[in-house]
């Protein structure tokens, strides 16, 4: 039994980097402590990625604040899913993608690598875990799924309507994102990492634009970092209102669905005009943002503010009026804290298990360091949980955009550029769905190295599996929906 | 509920007017079929969406053309769940590898007479995503393409006038 080793032991009397990550070297057995650690609960495994000859870990003890990035300089190394299962797939992914060896996995299966890759090809069929037991039968679903959605395959086994156990088996729409970034320029790195998920693009592109920023020493003008905020609040709403109506369609519901899409465009159109681009793509680059905030467009968003929070409230109430509405989500796919915990799963998945963790509040930045919010968190786990902590949210992101349009003033949108060579830099950034972790390495041209983003998803779609355990296949799409994880965003 | 009809009552319609099919949309779909059959579409498609490989951004403008002030159901248009329902295949994405052989499946799904919509800049010309070994290639280097959306991702609007063009071919 490897000895776990907390990270405060390791970092102990090391300075952090300008962004916030102590760097350190380990030798195996430290490595292996290391992630004995996170299985023991000591700290929370942050993100697992390969670079250049080396096994990188990030770590993260949110009660102490500290933030590590540990290098293992070896392709064949110590796995860390051995003892801490949600390293599972990130080490069958990194595998497939670089040929590293984690001694020890027990899983051999391919993630990320499905035989089609041109060179590589293989006729050897997947294996799902095996289900035994009487009466079981399996629904295949997917990868085109029903609806307007990302592709991936969910594999159920079923008791009459009861789901016994779901597997998941994505990748599909793995675009080798990362290879693309190397050798770059930072301005293409920028369009690309908005491209890694969509839906996410603001709160990837501000992780990015930190990461590089830490890397060279950029400075930031202050009407920048305000615009990312509001940027980023903006997305947030968006994608929380949207969801809520979704839920709701999917339990039948579809006037507030109606409702809710209508308060999603308000918020799109309003990017639109205020940006330059409805979901705005590109728009926050390192050294600041490309497009400033007019008088009228604070108008805008002020208006827009206000509609979101009476919004809330009716949708709110409407919500509790209907009881057959929450007796589809009430008790329905219930994560349970330890879950959470283990997998530090991040966003409003963990929170609506009890899990306080909110990039914003956990490892403040700017703007969020000096503004007033609550991390709202609720401990039931289930569908109606996940849905009343995004409602919450919402409110919250109103009081967040209204004080950071208050400390508006005038002055530029970037930063002057510093002279471009080799850095590092990483940054956490809390997207709609929970925290990003972006990393990169420039080269001595100035170009871009090594760039690694681990989406939330990661840490939330094997949840979703525990989620749907027990109840009725019916139920899968609320359950599906009140995760709503990132096909693209985990498929790199 | 009541609150949501006193809004609809006192703010009316949030529908907007329907927009003119887009001009170099209508040239192309006139293009396409001429080549092809020139069969008129009629008035009403079934349109299944695929994504391929997208990043998720052509999905969210795709559901926008579906809310109450795009509805494009009232032109006739309408997305349906499985390809064996559908008129029409609208794709998205630089079209993975991992995702090839389910493009493919799904295309063969969808019974004759079909027509197929690249959507979105990756559709076109894969995008940002270019050049990358885990992509196959454009759309129309897989399949024969009726027509090309643009846009990264390209608005609602943009969207709607694009299928109007398959409405409105001569």
């Amino acid at each position: 039994m490897t000895q776990a080793r907390p990270l405060a032991d390791l970092i102990a009397g090391r300075l952090a980097g300008a962004d916030g990550y102590v760097r350190a070297s380990v030798l195996p057995p430290t490595w292996e402590e290391l992630a004995a650690g996170c299985a023991a609960g000591l700290h929370d495994l942050s993100a697992l990625w390969a670079d250049g000859g080396s096994m990188r870990m990030a770590l993260s003890d949110s009660a102490r604040g500290l933030r590590a990035i540990v290098d293992l300089r070896a392709e064949d190394y110590p796995s860390v899913g051995r003892l801490h299962a949600p390293a599972l797939r990130l080490e069958r992914a990194i595998r497939d993608v670089y040929g590293t060896n984690p001694i020890g996995l027990s899983d051999t299966r391919p993630w990320l690598d499905h035989g089609r890759w041109p060179g590589r090809e293989t006729e050897q069929r997947y294996e799902f875990l095996p289900v035994e037991g009487e009466g079981l039968h399996q629904i295949p679903v997917g990868p085109v799924h029903a609806g307007i959605i990302e592709p991936g395959h969910f594999r159920f086994t079923a008791n009459g309507e009861t789901v016994v156990r779901l597997e998941q088996r994505l990748g599909y729409v793995h675009k080798g994102v990362e290879a693309l970034f190397v050798g770059a320029d930072i301005e293409r790195g920028a369009r690309l990492i908005g491209r890694l998920s969509g839906d996410s693009t603001a709160a990837y592109a501000w992780s990015y634009a930190r990461a590089v920023e830490a890397a060279l020493g950029w400075p930031l003008p202050p009407r920048a970092i305000l615009l990312r905020g509001v940027m980023a609040e903006l997305e947030r709403m968006a994608h929380h209102i949207s969801d809520v109506g979704a839920i709701c369609n999917d339990a039948s519901v579809i006037a507030v669905h109606a409702q809710c899409a209508l308060h999603r465009e308000d918020v799109l159109a309003t990017s639109q005009v205020c940006f330059g681009h409805r979901l705005m793509m590109d728009r926050i680059v390192p050294g600041g943002v490309t497009d400033d905030l007019s008088a009228e467009g604070i108008g805008r968003v002020r208006g827009l503010l206000g509609r979101l929070a009476a919004a809330r409230v009716e949708i709110m109430r409407v919500y509790d009026s209907m009881p057959s509405l929450q007796d589809r989500t009430i008790t329905t796919g219930i994560v349970s804290p330890a879950l959470v915990q283990q997998y530090a799963a991040g966003g409003f998945v963990g929170r609506a298990s009890g899990r306080a963790f909110d990039a914003r509040k956990t490892f403040p930045y700017a703007p969020y360091d000096t503004a007033e919010f609550d991390l709202k968190t609720r401990s039931a786990g289930d569908v109606d949980a996940r849905l009343m902590v995004r409602l919450d949210e919402i409110g919250e992101s109103v009081r967040i955009v209204g004080q950071l349009l208050d400390r508006l003033s005038p002055g530029p949108i970037r930063g002057e550029p510093p002279a471009r060579g080799a850095g590092e830099g990483a940054a956490l950034v809390e997207a709609f769905r929970g925290d990003v972790f972006v990393s990169v390495r420039l080269g001595a041209d100035g170009r871009l190295a090594r760039v690694h983003a681990r989406d939330a998803s990661w840490f939330q779609w094997p949840l979703l599996e525990a989620a749907i355990e027990g109840n009725i296949v019916a139920d899968f799409p609320l359950c599906n929906k009140s995760f709503n994880c990132s096909y693209s965003g985990a498929d790199l | 509920m009541k609150s949501f009809l006193r809004d609809a009552l006192v703010k009316g319609m949030a529908t907007m007017t329907g927009p003119a099919p887009g001009m170099p949309e209508l040239e192309e779909v006139a293009r396409a079929l001429g080549e092809r059959a020139r069969r008129r579409l009629g008035r009403s498609l079934s349109i299944r969406e695929v994504d391929a490989g997208s990043c998720n951004g052509c999905e969210l403008e795709i559901h926008a053309v579906n809310n109450p002030v795009y509805d494009i159901e009232r032109f006739g248009l309408k997305f349906v769940a499985s390809p064996r329902h559908a008129d029409v295949l609208l794709v998205t994405g630089p079209v993975t590898w991992n995702m090839h052989e389910a493009l493919l499946r799904t295309y063969n799904a969808t019974p004759s007479p079909k027509w197929v919509v690249a959507l979105g800049d990756c559709a076109a010309d894969c995008g940002i995503f270019a050049g990358s070994p885990a992509v196959v290639g454009p759309l129309a280097s897989i399949m024969p393409v009726d027509l090309h959306i643009r846009g990264c991702p390209p608005p609602p609007l943009d969207i709607v006038k694009g299928l109007l063009a398959l409405l409105e071919a001569p």
